[in-house]
């Protein structure tokens, strides 16, 4: 196990002195038939599977036993489609909304906060190990989408879901999903940051404990501040609270919580939008690190920020609609959407 | 740029100055008056304490283990019994008020729905505001009996039966002001630890109970100080008999129900058993003065910063 984290962490470094590999470049047919299904399912399989052994221990067998039956579930619900889940003409964004190696497909995707509907009909996919940029003016239901996606609205007494919100294919709203097992799956970096008030390294080592990660604590502890870039700054004040770092390195310290227990998904809710121009940039350099193992999810109301970090975007609008989604480059530079060119070249919002 | 002077000089005449400073006068009049009742307490417990203490030594008073003051030829000022009776209440009512006191309070502050907590909370309250004579009767009338029927030689009047009301009596102290520290510990400290994938119940004792210790230490120090204080509950409940045991179901004395048993009774004033009450009201007071220092002490100590 320590052999591979440090080769992890090697390839981290290695990797920053590379230029970023473009993953996917236009390839979203979706046309070529049953041989479209296979992808996803063994990207949940192979991940699967790799993280368990990571983990070297079956404590998280929660999540493990209901990963295991995905596969089964997986092929009765996408043999209907080409690839991933089929999407409501209605409903379905401008752009190019399905991908071909999604982790996440929402679809027809509705949130009501009480008799509010703060999401409608939202359909979308995440693909695998990108940045994916939620944008939108306040109030668009971006930072609701974002939680409805690890069950966050769940501890909202009034928040009520409706649709389907699939994580390697399982609809992680259906009864026997555990809300506790799919966030140990899908990590979460806050708004705000939120260390607890504990030491700097027991922040770190808290989700490691709560999952069972018993073994090799301190090393990952080590690794996770390493590839979150805040090692350097903190190595000689573990002991200390997290709580009297400056608001940058408290968010990266969350960051290097949320990335310990390495989970498949981060999910970030406007990380950077209470941090100063230098420390958000290292949050920035950050995220597109962390695209390389993860797959990241990340609400902005920095379109700038979105352009540079994202390869996908979604755009939400008015009242928890989904306007547009489509490769960053193609939404910044030639949306389909007049509304979403009025947005982005600020004429509102 | 405008010229013109603006007059922004005080205006000795005007009504609102003068309202102000009137309402100044009677808000320190107020606040003045609570602080001279306290110092006048103190006083007058110190000046009778005093006239006592010249006939009784504080070596007896404090080291004696016989509280007989009214026994005609030798009378024995001893307060370890009394203090005795009160320290067994006292730890009787937190060892029932601290447990359910604070699972309660997790419960109405991690586990119920607003509506639950909407009903529940008010209901607690109320059980603060039963007079405590109400509950000393309850007390003989209820809890005794049962206790009479577990154990056939509890006594009519028993400690145990004063430690359980008292215990019931300051439960609503305990979860009141610890729902209250937990309510005020961010979400976003709750919403760091759910997006780790923890319980509940690991959010509940790992991450809410520890943000909010010192407001919860504090509730206990403030209930025990309360149970300390407590007097007619007990009088009804656990007797007048001031013993030194180890039997709960044994009658025992509080110093408050001496005092009560003293102040409502036929002791002379000037006489020694009436001075003795100033004595026994001095030691109290400086024990719950005590556990109130203590639970400030401990909100400062122990005050966990968040944001």
């Amino acid at each position: 196990m320590s052999d591979q984290t440090d080769g992890r962490l090697a390839g981290v470094r290695s990797a920053l002195l590379s230029i970023r590999p473009n993953a996917n470049d236009g390839s979203l047919t979706g046309t070529s038939g049953s041989s479209n299904t296979e992808p996803p399912e063994i990207a949940a399989a192979s991940s699967e599977s790799e993280s368990v052994s990571r983990q070297g221990s079956g404590a998280d067998s929660s999540a493990s036993a209901a990963a295991s039956t995905q596969p089964d579930a997986e092929t009765t619900t996408t043999s209907e489609s080409g690839s991933g889940l089929a999407m409501p003409a209605g409903d379905k964004p401008l752009g190019s909304p399905r991908v071909d190696n999604a982790v996440i497909e929402a679809r027809d995707l509705d949130v009501f906060y009480g008799d509010t509907q703060a999401l409608h009909g939202i359909n979308m996919d995440i693909p695998e190990k990108e940045v994916t940029a939620l944008i939108g003016p306040s109030g668009c239901g971006k930072s609701t989408f974002l939680r409805s996606i690890n069950r966050m609205n769940d501890l909202i007494d009034v928040a009520r879901v409706e649709g389907d919100l699939h994580f390697h294919g399982k609809n992680v709203y259906e009864d026997d999903v555990d809300p506790v097992a799919l966030r140990r799956k899908i990590g979460m970096v806050f708004q705000k940051p939120n260390p607890f008030p504990k030491s700097i390294f027991d922040n770190v080592a808290y989700g490691l404990r709560v999952q069972g990660k018993d073994d090799n604590v301190e090393e990952n502890v080590l690794t996770a501040l390493e590839r979150a870039a805040l090692l350097d700054e903190v190595e000689d004040q573990l002991d200390e609270s997290g709580l009297d770092l400056s608001g940058g390195q408290q968010q990266r310290l969350c960051i290097a919580r949320a990335i310990a227990t390495d989970p498949e998904v981060i999910l970030m809710d406007e990380p950077a939008s209470a941090l100063d121009p230098v420390a958000t940039s290292k949050i920035e350099d950050l995220v597109e690190e962390l695209a390389q193992e993860y797959t990241v999810a990340i609400v902005t109301h920095n379109m700038q920020q979105a352009a540079r970090i994202s390869d996908k975007t979604a755009v939400f609008l008015t009242g928890g609609h989904l306007v547009e989604f489509d490769d960053t480059s193609k939404i910044f530079e030639n949306p389909e959407s007049d509304r979403v060119e009025d947005y982005i070249t600020g004429k509102f919002g | 740029m405008s010229t013109e002077p603006i007059d922004l000089s005080r205006n000795g005449n005007d009504v609102g100055t003068i309202g102000d400073r009137l309402a100044r006068y009677i808000f320190f009049g107020c606040a003045a008056v609570t602080i001279a009742t306290t110092l006048a307490i103190v006083l007058v417990l110190v000046n009778g304490a005093t006239d006592f203490f010249s006939t009784v030594s504080l070596t007896e008073f404090f080291t004696g283990t016989d509280w007989s003051p009214r026994a005609a030829d030798n009378p024995s000022f001893g307060v370890l019994p009394l203090v005795w009776g009160t320290l067994m209440i006292t730890v009787g009512s937190a060892l029932i008020a601290i447990p359910i006191g604070t699972l309660t309070a997790i419960y109405l502050s991690e586990y119920a729905s607003s509506r639950v907590r909407r009903v529940v909370k008010p209901t607690l309250e109320i059980l603060a505001g039963i007079p405590t004579i109400v509950y000393g009767f309850f007390a003989l009338s209820f809890i005794t009996p049962i206790l009479q029927q577990i154990y056939p030689g509890t006594g009519t009047f028993n400690a145990a039966a004063g430690a359980i009301v008292v215990g019931v009596m300051i439960i609503p102290m305990v979860s009141s002001i610890s729902e209250d520290a937990m309510s005020s510990v961010p979400d976003s400290l709750r919403n760091a630890a759910y997006g780790l994938g923890a319980t509940k119940f690991e959010v509940s004792t790992q991450v809410v109970l520890p943000a909010s210790l010192s407001g919860i230490l504090a509730a206990y120090v403030l209930a025990i100080s309360r149970a300390i204080g407590e007097t007619m509950a007990v009088t009804l409940a656990a007797g007048a008999l001031a013993q030194v045991t180890m039997n709960p179901f044994a009658e025992i004395q509080t110093m408050t129900a001496y005092m009560v048993e003293i102040g409502t009774g036929d002791a002379s004033v000037g006489s020694i058993g009436y001075q003795s009450l100033f004595a026994i009201g001095l030691t109290l007071f400086a024990m719950t003065f005590l556990m109130n220092v203590l639970s400030m002490w401990i909100r400062s100590r122990y005050r966990e910063e968040y944001q």
